[in-house]
């Protein structure tokens, strides 16, 4: 008890002042040093190779002002710590963890280290030197729904998806509720693989919702098995994390696709500056952190306008995914017709809305 | 609702998802039943994936791909062989350090490929696979190493039962000391099963990287060469109850995501526990008799050997 609040004491008193120090220091002693640590392997596809690229951009833009390095494949607990901590010693100034079960690792290492800035993605625990961030998936994903209803003939999709978690859920609703605004009557088949990443478990999951009737398919996955599953069958897929269109040159249509570098740019920038403070960013297509990937050539132009307005509408604040009226999968109301749910309540998202089958 | 195009899928899926887990642990059968545990098997399918696929890319023949597997596989039993028989290693240890090799190693290996997307094995046989009919399709879904993993449990019961060198084979597996002073050359003899395993491992791998899921990420074979290695004990050794075992295993997967493709109500959970459950628990009751069990396990299973001794 003594000693966590000591802590907080110090750390408050220091943090102002070693911003001070650093921002000092990145001036006359060389480029800031920023670090990256993955969840797996990079890879030319997927989450950790979104966050790559980002870092890449990060290292174009600054040039010679910044000095980034990454270790990738850390597994999440104890074994992160360590990294992270090494990565603290080894003089990083910003250091990026980009994994949800990093999140107790680094509220560890970053009370140990209060003249270090940490950035973790997609978790709640913040500190003065430690800011979370993450992107407005669902945002993408109910674009991506306006595209597979206007692109299905059965308006019956298949989703491969791994855990039951808010983040997940939330994507196959706004998903749901995009393709329904455009067919009503469309309903999404949920298939869970309980893992985060195995190809096979993907591809039969894929295989038997397309002999399902399911004529679109899309993941909340990480390999590319979808896309491949649903171009062998002729099916169309929406793919997620990066770009797919290579595992599907004739049937995915496109990918929710997450954008890393303008944010990893601008705190930077704000770390050189001696402007960075912590906080939490929730960032979606208006930030450019959440885009479409390009069309695939089956998409009509017509369908191609569609969705674009639809982006633009959510950017514009016009079109919100979780705006009422919705009924969950029971059919009991959830959102009155003229409200929209919050920030708070999508992030805590446990229900399917209505025209999804599956079970949480 | 189901109707026959679904239920033919069902099947289909079945076959595809057992074949690897057929492969990989019949070999892995064939080698302990000469003695030799190897638990290297999760690794040796993944130097046969990853060596399978980049020979397929830079050859563009699945076939040289498929061969490359074998030998890949083979070779990493190779070095198993020279650890646990030749220097007379501890065969646990060495077949975990196989595995830990493998899973780095492939990884290392592969990473230039990781980008090659390819077409699948059926695809290749049947180009206009993606325009046929679904029935057709379905058919076509069942590529020979598919027919392979159907047929190899039956030939190598045949040649573990009824032939002459699968009997010497099994007396090398129960002792060592016994066959030697028969005059067999039990290190040979193992050495060879040993070898197959390691080759059926690579091939099983190769299904994954060529067949299954065509494309080669770092440990895609998550844990298969795990489920075969417990298959081959639950089985008791025994390579039909393998294959059963391997469908049984496919099968309850497979139908847990048709249930849920079909509406059916289940808890995501209890249907990701499911195939492990029901396959343990059929094996078990198949192998209930004990004396039956005891007379299975091969009596000197993991237990080194030297002709001078």
């Amino acid at each position: 008890m003594k000693d966590s609040s000591m802590l907080s004491r110090r750390s408050l008193l220091l943090a102002p002042a070693a911003a001070g120090l650093l921002a000092g220091r990145a001036e006359a002693a060389g480029p800031l040093k920023i670090a990256f640590v993955y969840v797996s392997p990079i890879g030319d596809a997927g989450w950790s190779f979104q966050h790559e690229l980002g870092r890449r951009a990060l290292d174009a833009a600054l040039g010679a002002a910044v000095k980034t390095s990454f270790v990738e494949n850390v597994e999440e607990g104890a074994d992160a710590e360590r990294v992270i901590r090494k990565l603290a010693t080894d003089g990083n100034d910003l250091i990026f963890t980009t994994s949800f079960g990093y999140m107790n690792p680094t509220v560890k290492v970053a009370q140990q280290f209060p003249a270090k800035k940490f950035e973790h993605a997609t978790g709640y625990k913040r500190a003065t030197n430690l800011a979370t961030y993450s992107a407005r998936f669902y945002e993408g994903r109910y674009a991506a729904g306006v595209l597979a209803g206007r692109m299905s003939k059965t308006g019956v999709f298949g989703y491969v998806a791994a855990f039951p978690i808010p983040e997940v859920l939330q994507g196959i609703n706004a998903f749901t509720l995009g393709a329904r605004s455009v067919n009503p009557k469309a309903t999404t088949k949920v298939v869970w693989t309980s893992s985060w990443f195995d190809p096979g478990k993907e591809r039969a999951a894929a295989d038997t919702l397309i002999a399902g009737g399911a004529d679109v398919v899309t993941h909340h996955t990480d390999s590319t098995a979808v896309a491949q599953a649903a171009e062998e069958k002729g099916a169309f897929s929406i793919g997620y994390n990066s770009d797919q269109s290579k595992y599907g040159p004739k049937t995915c249509l496109t990918a929710v696709t997450h954008i890393w570098s303008e944010y990893y740019i601008a705190r930077a920038q704000a770390a050189i500056a001696g402007t960075w403070k912590s906080g939490d960013v929730w960032g979606g297509v208006k930030q450019g952190m959440i885009r479409l990937a390009p069309y695939n050539a089956a998409v009509p132009d017509a369908v191609r306008k569609q969705v674009d307005d639809v982006l633009a509408g959510i950017a514009a604040g016009t079109v919100v995914p979780f705006a009422g009226a919705i009924k969950d999968q029971d059919g009991k109301p959830r959102v009155a017709a003229g409200a929209a749910l919050a920030d708070k309540e999508i992030l805590e998202m446990k229900w399917f809305v209505e025209g999804v089958q599956g079970k949480i | 609702m189901p109707d026959g195009v679904m239920l033919l899928a069902l099947l289909v899926a079945t076959l595809r998802a057992a074949a690897p887990l057929v492969l990989a642990g019949t070999g892995e059968l064939v080698a302990e039943r000469s003695g030799v545990l190897n638990l290297g098997v999760e690794g040796m399918m993944l130097m046969g994936a990853v060596t399978g696929f980049a020979a397929t890319v830079v050859t563009g023949t699945p076939w040289l791909g498929l061969l490359a597997a074998m030998a890949a596989g083979a070779a990493m039993a190779g070095v198993f062989a020279v650890l646990t028989l030749g220097l007379r290693a501890n065969q646990v240890a060495s077949g975990l350090a196989l595995t830990i090799f493998g899973v780095g190693f492939s990884a290392l290996f592969g990473a230039p490929y990781q980008s090659h997307p390819i077409p699948g094995l059926a695809t290749v046989l049947f180009p206009d696979l993606s325009a046929a009919g679904p029935l057709v399709q379905q058919l076509l879904l069942i590529d020979p190493l598919v027919l392979l993993a159907v047929a190899l449990p039956f030939l190598v019961q045949r040649f573990l039962a009824r032939s002459r060198a699968g009997l010497v084979l099994r007396a090398v597996g129960e002792s060592a000391e016994v066959a030697h002073a028969f005059g067999y050359k039990v290190l040979r003899i193992r050495l060879g099963a040993t070898l197959f395993g390691g080759a059926m491992a690579g091939l099983g791998g190769a299904y994954l990287s060529l067949a299954y899921t065509p494309m080669w990420t770092e440990n895609m074979v998550a844990g298969r060469g795990w489920i075969a290695l417990a298959l081959v004990v639950f089985s008791t050794w025994k390579p039909r109850a393998l294959a059963l075992g391997a469908l049984l295993f496919g099968f309850v997967t497979i139908a847990g995501f048709q249930a849920e493709a079909w509406g059916i109500p289940v808890a995501p959970n209890l249907l990701a526990t499911l195939p492990y459950l029901a396959t343990v628990l059929v094996l078990v009751l198949i192998s209930r008799d004990r004396v039956r069990l005891k007379l299975n396990a091969p009596a000197a299973l993991g237990r080194p050997f030297h002709p001078a001794e």
